[in-house]
């Protein structure tokens, strides 16, 4: 996600990592590059601006120039102003005590709108909740079939109607929920343009008439410079309640998220992480901001883990690692947790440390098919004791498994690499202290 | 003069008021309320053009040259003053840019079916500009055939299907979920023995960044070939001009994959300046082919430097 935005702050700070002292002349050069980092993130410039001038207040005094580690000081500054910029706690969405909760979205066209009520519609259902779509995009052609399909299938109905406004099919959706006992109405609008006098005046009256519980303004995670000056517009018309950050699973720095946080003062909830309809996480400032100076998103990864692997499975992977009896067939298993947790790029992002070794969105799915495919043509003992395939059982896994030798021989040195790194683990380092060695 | 004749100046001037007063109605501005060049000048400068989302790289280097040329160079009014800045940031931002001045709904001889295939990001209209790409061919005489290869997302046949529809123009297709190379080979095979003059493929909205999807637009361009072996003959990829410095990334990527013969800017009627459009298009010498300045059928609009930078400066 942030990855480059890390890497770039991490470069402007190396100098100050390295010095002993700080001098007002040096600060002001790393924060000149730190500047253009958050400029070429798309962070606004007006907020860069302010950005900059705080860190720089609290970084040139008494207390940076007499510490000890002046360049982790200053990490520290901007990181807390980071978090300040975007919000300092995670923020949720506002659900009615009576049915039912009202969500209203709105945004840009090409923001994400249609795949967000889907993935939130499909998250609220995860939760309990009798959830409602409404398709109140009249205008794009075939949004409402999208919402349709998209509800079809996460298993959610939705309403709407091909003759009537957006206004009636938002006000008409209310009383469909409350005589079908839906208790959540999620509602799509089409999207429009900020300076679009008339469809602004269309979304300020669906919100007049439904009242909505929670107001969310959708806006890519791409958006340039503009995105104050749409935020704001949409926020002097609607007053929403939330932020939802789409397309984040590519590779742009996002600083469109520190921007519209810093003009309009609303959190952003959620961030949307891919195409598919459960890639949709809650927004989690510190996180980011963490992620931004290249301490990686351990928290994100741990509890993603969490959600992924079986207890049970875990806790006797644990013991064979402590007792450094890990074997391909355990390896196998492991894969198929991993895959568990989404794409293999995305876990790998999480972990500290990692986005330092290049780039990781080239990691290959496809070569994890083909590891697959190599173990899965071994016998049951070769997996347990890789150490007895020999040449022939090499040519035979090969061609079992429709690779080459090399092939076969780069996994198995591989695996023989990784049961050492077990067995720092189970020596007791920690997790960020073996990746760190490894590879830091 | 045909090509003149279909660029509406008037719509483009509008669509383009936007990025005009962000850029160079504040540039005016600034030289009138100043009248020389200090470092206050250029930071505002500097800050306008950040502004508009051209980047701070190139916006350092429109800076220097002005710099520079304030060196050598004698301004004795705010009007002098104001051509030099017009020109530094036109020469910067379009520089050698250059379209070429035939009919852009002209096809090149020997190339038929003509195929175009149309790339880019999630969301950045696409099945749109398609729509009105091939409203365009079709009213400058063609016959057109638009090719439904985005099997993946949920209802864009029905899209596409709408706006082929409101173009009056045939549209091949396959079930959501289909192989797009399949289709896009269908397309083709279909073209030719209709004997369609230009093929429009619409292929899903994808991130840079997915390695398989890209590697998915390098099939169906394989795959095209295979039925006329010098397709596509235009790769297009569509630019939302909201979108920031992440264009860059985008057009290199999408670059790699396919080998892209020009650009698309699309939303460019919102408060958004699409100036790393036009750094991009420098950097990279794609030609801006087309412009999207509303979301009617007509409103696509073929991209001439001259034109746009007379827009661009022209007095209210």
């Amino acid at each position: 996600m942030f990855d480059a935005l890390s890497q770039k702050l991490d470069d402007a700070l190396k100098r100050l990592r390295g010095q002993g002292r700080i001098s007002s002349e040096n600060i002001a050069e790393s924060l000149r590059e730190v500047r253009t980092v958050l400029l070429d993130a798309d962070v606004n410039f007006k907020v860069v601006k302010d950005f900059i001038e705080k860190v720089q207040q609290k970084s040139v005094g008494q207390e940076v120039i007499t510490s000890v580690s002046p360049g982790q000081l200053i990490i520290k500054i901007i990181y807390d102003e980071l978090v300040a910029l975007m919000g300092t706690e995670k923020a949720d969405i506002t659900l009615s005590n009576t049915p039912p909760s009202i969500i209203l979205i709105a945004g840009l066209q090409g923001s994400g709108k249609t795949t967000f009520a889907g993935k939130l519609a499909n998250m609220l259902k995860g939760k309990g909740r009798q959830v409602l779509l409404v398709a109140a995009d009249v205008y794009r052609p075939a949004a409402i079939d999208q919402l349709m399909l998209l509800g079809e299938q996460i298993q959610v109905p939705v309403f709407t109607s091909r003759t009537d406004t957006a206004l009636a099919i938002a006000k008409n959706s209310i009383d469909f929920a409350r005589k079908n006992a839906r208790d959540t109405v999620i509602i799509d609008t089409a999207g429009r343009l900020a300076i679009d006098e008339e469809m602004m005046r269309e979304v300020e009256n669906i919100k007049k008439a439904v009242s909505p519980h929670e107001i969310l303004f959708v806006v890519d995670s791409m958006t340039g410079q503009d995105a104050v000056n749409t935020a704001r517009a949409f926020h002097d018309r609607l007053d929403f309640d939330g932020v939802v950050l789409t397309k984040l699973d590519g590779d742009t720095r996002g600083g469109a998220a520190l921007s519209i946080r810093a003009v309009v003062e609303k959190p952003i909830k959620f961030v949307g992480t891919g195409e598919k309809l459960d890639a949709l996480e809650p927004f989690y400032p510190e996180r980011m901001a963490s992620r931004i100076l290249g301490m990686g998103d351990i928290v994100s990864f741990v509890e993603k883990a969490q959600q992924s692997f079986d207890q049970d499975k875990a806790e006797k992977l644990e013991q064979k690692i402590r007792k450094s009896q890990f074997t391909l067939e355990d390896f196998y298993d492991q894969l198929q947790e991993i895959k568990k947790m989404g794409p293999l790029s995305q876990v790998l992002s999480m972990i500290p440390g990692v986005s330092r070794l290049g780039k990781i969105d080239d990691v290959d799915e496809k070569e994890l098919k083909y590891v697959e495919a190599i173990i899965l043509s071994m016998t049951r003992d070769e997996r347990e004791h890789p150490h007895i395939i020999n040449g022939p059982r090499r040519k035979r896994i090969a061609s079992g498994s429709g690779t080459s030798i090399q092939e076969v021989n780069r996994l198995l040195k591989q695996f023989s690499d990784m049961q050492k790194l077990m067995k720092n683990f189970s020596k007791g380092k920690s997790i960020s202290k073996v990746l760190s060695q490894r590879f830091g | 003069m045909g090509f003149f004749d279909k660029l509406k100046l008037s719509r483009l001037k509008e669509g383009l008021t936007k990025t005009r007063d962000a850029i160079v109605t504040k540039v005016t501005k600034l030289i009138y309320a100043k009248g020389t060049v200090d470092d206050e000048f250029l930071e505002q400068l500097e800050e306008i053009l950040i502004g508009g989302d051209v980047g701070v790289a190139t916006s350092q280097t429109i800076i220097e040259s002005i710099k520079a040329r304030v060196k050598t160079q004698r301004y004795e009014t705010p009007e002098e003053l104001n051509t030099l800045v017009r020109d530094e940031i036109a020469s910067g931002l379009i520089g050698s840019l250059k379209t070429n001045g035939t009919d852009p709904f002209d096809l090149p001889a020997g190339k038929k079916p003509y195929v175009i295939m149309v790339v880019g990001v999630n969301g950045v209209g696409k099945t749109t500009t398609i729509g009105k790409l091939a409203h365009n061919y079709k009213n400058a005489g063609k016959s057109v055939l638009i090719g439904a290869a985005d099997t993946f997302r949920a209802a864009a046949n029905e899209q596409l299907e709408i706006w082929a529809k409101r173009a009056g123009v045939p549209i091949v297709q396959q079930l959501q979920g289909a192989d797009p190379a399949a289709v896009a080979f269908d397309t083709l095979k279909s073209a030719q023995s209709r004997d369609i003059d230009v093929v429009i493929i619409d292929t899903a909205g994808r991130l840079h960044t997915k390695t398989n999807l890209m590697e998915e637009l390098k099939k169906i361009q394989r795959v095209m070939k295979k039925c006329v072996p010098d397709a596509p003959h235009e790769a297009l990829l569509v630019l939302d001009a909201t979108t920031g410095q992440n264009a860059i990334q985008q057009a290199k990527l999408f670059h790699q994959a396919i080998g892209l013969t020009g650009l698309v800017v699309t939303k460019l009627d919102g408060t958004a300046k699409g100036g790393i459009v036009l750094s991009i298009s420098q950097s990279m010498k794609l030609p801006v082919r087309f412009i999207g300045v509303g979301e009617q059928i007509d409103d696509l609009q073929p991209f001439d430097s001259q034109k746009f930078i007379e827009a661009l400066f022209e007095k209210e």
